[in-house]
């Protein structure tokens, strides 16, 4: 094993010559930058194929792999979306649609996109492979527990997939897992699916506690010289900020799905009332059903902040980069980003409104849902004035970064309605919640996604991918998206319930039906675009333009790297010295319409910077 | 380790001092090694997974119909002739806080390097744990025999055993997995892995006597949780 280490032998000794730096000649003052206080990382350098690529401790190489198998079960859940169009567009087209299969992908759907899918690709995916990067660190700090939270990542995907194969297929009980249904007789899957769901679950919030203690400690005890928390790209604040809501919100998951374990295969109860069947009373007594939906949702409402904030965090800079400017209010944003973060712990009960509770619960929590708006709206407008007099470049990144914006801000005020209890209860259990969530956390973080992975791809790959392919995915996915959901939000006006299998021949049929049929058409070309970008990805590995150091002339870190594609270790010889926050774009009086984090004062000593 | 050097920053106490090493770069908390800081947030983490437990028992227990059975005649003893309430709890309880106590004897002999008697107090530490975890087994076994399960009891409401065998069985599991680590960090200690920075068999990275201290943490948490666990089922 000794053969291993041989390579720290030189980084540690040159990290003791960083120590003793620290500036003379010319502006030693203001260049100077505190000597590092703990010593360089110990890091394993892997050797075989299994070490170096399967069972690897590099967190990029960790990213890559969560991003990989986060987007295959992300094309699952796209696939069950596509079936459940099939069925409401076009009922009966599709014989194998039965009602019973119809509610298993609607549930899967749900599982798969919010967890399986956002919250591991943003966190599993862009978390690992930025957070050291952009804090100048060698690695994440636990880099074995990050290769185990992969892989039980891994375990809890495979459980879930196998629910497929079981006898009673997946659960379908909708995504929530309400009890007392999703365990009883009558809804599918109730036996071995939701098992296997609840099992699959708390894989996940173990591994994610791996990942998610890995990412904690990096940014607050890794940082590079000079690194403090307010010169740190909004990204990390975002994906920090989400893993402390993940590592608070997902014990109550993890309870509720245990509880509800023990309710099915114990005969526990813990949420199951007594309940009559065909006249007879089951064995099950004296539960609270409430109780789930109240752990479900402290779990699920900081969890669409879990998706959320690395969203809103990664947006910021894509927008910064790409209009040449220093985002607008970064303090601001960063509070905002922190407020919210606190705030979504005391909305949960907004999903609850039609439960039965205490109507003076329901106004608490109206209240505390619109004060988020506050926060939120700042950002916004933040985003916006970033943009103002903004030297943009109109490429891509660009695109996918003003469709967030629009499609964001549109789900955004939907919620303004349902948070509020009066209007949410007609609204509720409509096609309206529907198009609502799904434009302002399925298809906003989406939008995000594809930007990012356009702007990031030079530096994982080494290669830009195309621009008109790029163009064409995102008109064709921003265009097709608003077809597809804005026409919802008529359907919810007029009643139209989620979660039916058929509308057969009720009242809604008439302006229903031929809405219906054409949010199908727009739900496939949408879903068939995607595949664009995977030609997108495959084409340019092979022939893409080579993208060299910088390519999008960038102040963060990231791109700092010695050689593109960042190594194993990330910085070679030497970590990176941080004299500035990561945007100092067009500054007045500077060469050029950027300064990276890495330059001394002193070499742009006629310029008008921000102090940071 | 207690008292670290950190060039060009000054440690200043309280509130102001937080403020300052908040707004420093490299780290937020000065000199605290990075496995230790896992540990606190991880615990942190734990306590919310144990609040939801106690919540929900709170709430299950509130809202039952049937009445909860007396936690003094569930959990008495019968004793030479006389009925003892909460006997083998106050053992139980007594043993796992001694527990508590060398533990923190071990860390400190740790830091003192001194290998000896770090790995005597560890292992001490460990068999405490297994005599809790030993009696908390006979004690279920005793309900058990009396006829409590987790979907029904003889005393009352059916969710008392739910409750008791769950949170009891989750409390009882943290402590056993923390047995396990005792006995390996007593092995690692006695073998003097942690004097000459032997590297771990899985993670590779160096040994030190830091490690003594997380496990503590962890060590404690677990004896804390105890205590509220003691609180809310023997004596509510």
């Amino acid at each position: 094993m000794s053969e291993d280490f041989n390579d720290n032998k030189t980084i540690q000794a040159q990290s003791s010559e960083a120590i003793s730096g620290g500036g003379s000649g010319v502006g030693a003052d203001a260049d100077y930058v505190r000597p590092a206080e703990v010593a360089d990382q110990d890091l394993y350098h892997g050797h075989s194929f299994i070490t170096k690529w399967i069972f690897c401790q590099d967190a990029k190489v960790i990213g890559v792999q969560y991003f990989l198998l986060a987007t295959f079960t992300g094309i699952i859940g796209l696939i069950l979306s596509w079936l459940m169009r099939l069925q409401l567009g076009f009922p009966g087209l599709a014989p194998f649609m039965t009602a019973e299969h119809y509610y298993q992908f609607v549930t899967m759907h749900g599982m798969i996109m919010v967890v399986y899918f956002l919250t591991a690709l943003f966190l599993g995916g862009f978390g690992n492979y930025l957070i050291p990067l952009m804090v100048g660190a060698r690695d994440m700090v636990f880099p074995y527990l990050n290769m185990v939270s992969f892989w039980s990542f891994f375990v809890a995907v495979a459980v879930l997939l196998a629910s497929f194969f079981v006898p009673g297929g997946p659960t379908g009980s909708g995504w929530t897992l309400y009890p007392p249904q999703a365990i009883l007789e009558g809804t599918p899957g109730s036996g071995y699916g939701i098992m296997l769901m609840c099992i699959s679950l708390i894989l996940f919030v173990a591994g994610f506690t791996m990942g998610g203690l890995n990412y904690l400690i990096t940014v607050l005890q890794a940082r590079t010289r000079g690194m403090t928390l307010m010169r740190m790209p909004l990204t990390v604040w975002g994906i920090f900020t989400a893993t402390v809501l993940a590592m608070l919100a997902f014990p109550a998951l993890l309870v509720g799905a245990l509880m509800m374990s023990l309710d099915n295969v114990l005969g526990t109860s813990f949420f199951m009332p007594t309940i009559l069947k065909a006249g007879e009373v089951l064995e099950y007594g004296g539960g609270s059903p409430i109780l789930f939906q109240h752990l479900f949702w402290f779990f699920g409402h900081p969890e669409v902040y879990i998706v959320a904030l690395p969203a809103f965090g990664i947006i910021s800079d894509l927008i910064s980069v790409h209009a040449r400017k220093n985002i607008f209010g970064y303090r601001m944003m960063v509070w905002a980003i922190v407020g919210i973060g606190a705030l979504s712990f005391f909305v949960w009960a907004h999903h609850m409104y039609v439960s039965g509770m205490n109507p003076w619960f329901g106004f608490f929590f109206a209240t505390t849902t619109l004060i988020i708006a506050v926060p939120t709206a700042m950002k916004v407008y933040n985003w916006i004035l970033t943009l103002w007099r903004g030297n943009i470049r109109l490429n891509t990144v660009m695109l996918w970064c003003l469709g967030f914006i629009v499609t964001f801000v549109n789900g955004g005020i939907t919620g303004i309605f349902l948070g509020n209890v009066s209007v949410d209860v007609p609204l509720s259990d409509t096609y309206f919640v529907i198009a609502h969530f799904h434009m302002v956390m399925g298809i906003a973080p989406l939008m995000v996604i594809m930007g990012a992975v356009y702007h990031w791809f030079p530096l994982v790959a080494g290669r830009f991918l195309d621009e008109k392919l790029g163009k064409w995915h995102f008109w064709l996915t921003f265009l097709g998206a608003y077809s597809i959901y804005f026409p919802m939000h008529y359907l919810g006006f007029i009643g139209v319930p989620r979660r039916y299998f058929e509308m057969y021949d009720s009242p809604y049929v008439t302006s229903a039906v031929g809405m219906n049929e054409f949010i199908s058409l727009a739900a496939f070309i949408v879903g068939a675009a995607q595949f664009i970008l995977i030609y997108n990805i495959i084409k340019t590995l092979k022939v893409g333009k080579p993208a060299g150091h910088n390519p999008w002339q960038a102040c963060s870190l990231e791109w700092l790297t010695p050689t593109v594609p960042p190594e194993h270790g990330n910085w070679g010889d030497r970590l990176p010295t941080v004299h500035r926050w990561a945007y100092d774009y067009s500054v007045p009086g500077a060469k050029e319409d950027f300064i990276t984090q890495t330059t001394p004062p002193s070499e742009v000593a006629n310029t008008e910077v921000e102090k940071t | 380790m207690s008292d670290p050097k950190i060039e060009g920053f000054e440690l200043k106490p309280g509130f102001s001092g937080m403020a300052k090493d908040t707004a420093s770069d490299q780290t937020m908390f000065k000199g605290v090694h990075w496995g230790k800081a896992m540990m606190w947030i991880f615990l942190l983490s734990d306590t919310f997974i144990f609040s939801c437990f106690l919540i929900s028992y709170m709430k299950g227990r509130g809202s039952t119909l049937i009445d909860w059975p007396n936690a003094s005649e569930v959990f008495g003893l019968h004793v030479f002739g006389v009925n003892v309430p909460l006997l083998l709890i106050a053992i139980m309880t007594f043993v796992l806080i001694t527990s508590s106590g060398t533990m923190a004897l071990a860390v400190k002999y740790g830091y003192e390097k001194n290998k000896k008697m770090c790995g005597w107090l560890i292992l001490a530490t460990a068999i405490g744990g297994l005599i809790f975890v030993g009696m908390q087994a006979f004690e279920w076994s005793k309900l058990i025999h009396e006829g409590v399960r987790p979907w029904e009891n003889p005393f009352g409401a059916p969710q008392f055993g739910s409750f008791f065998f769950m949170i009891t069985g989750f409390h009882g599991t943290h402590v056993s997995i923390g047995v396990i680590f005792l006995f390996i960090y007593a092995y690692k200690t006695f073998a003097g892995h942690y004097d000459e920075g032997k590297r771990g068999w899985f993670t590779t990275m160096k040994g030190d006597y830091v490690e003594v201290e997380i496990l503590g943490l962890y060590w404690h948490f677990v004896d804390l949780v105890w205590v509220f666990i003691f609180a809310f089922f023997y004596l509510w």
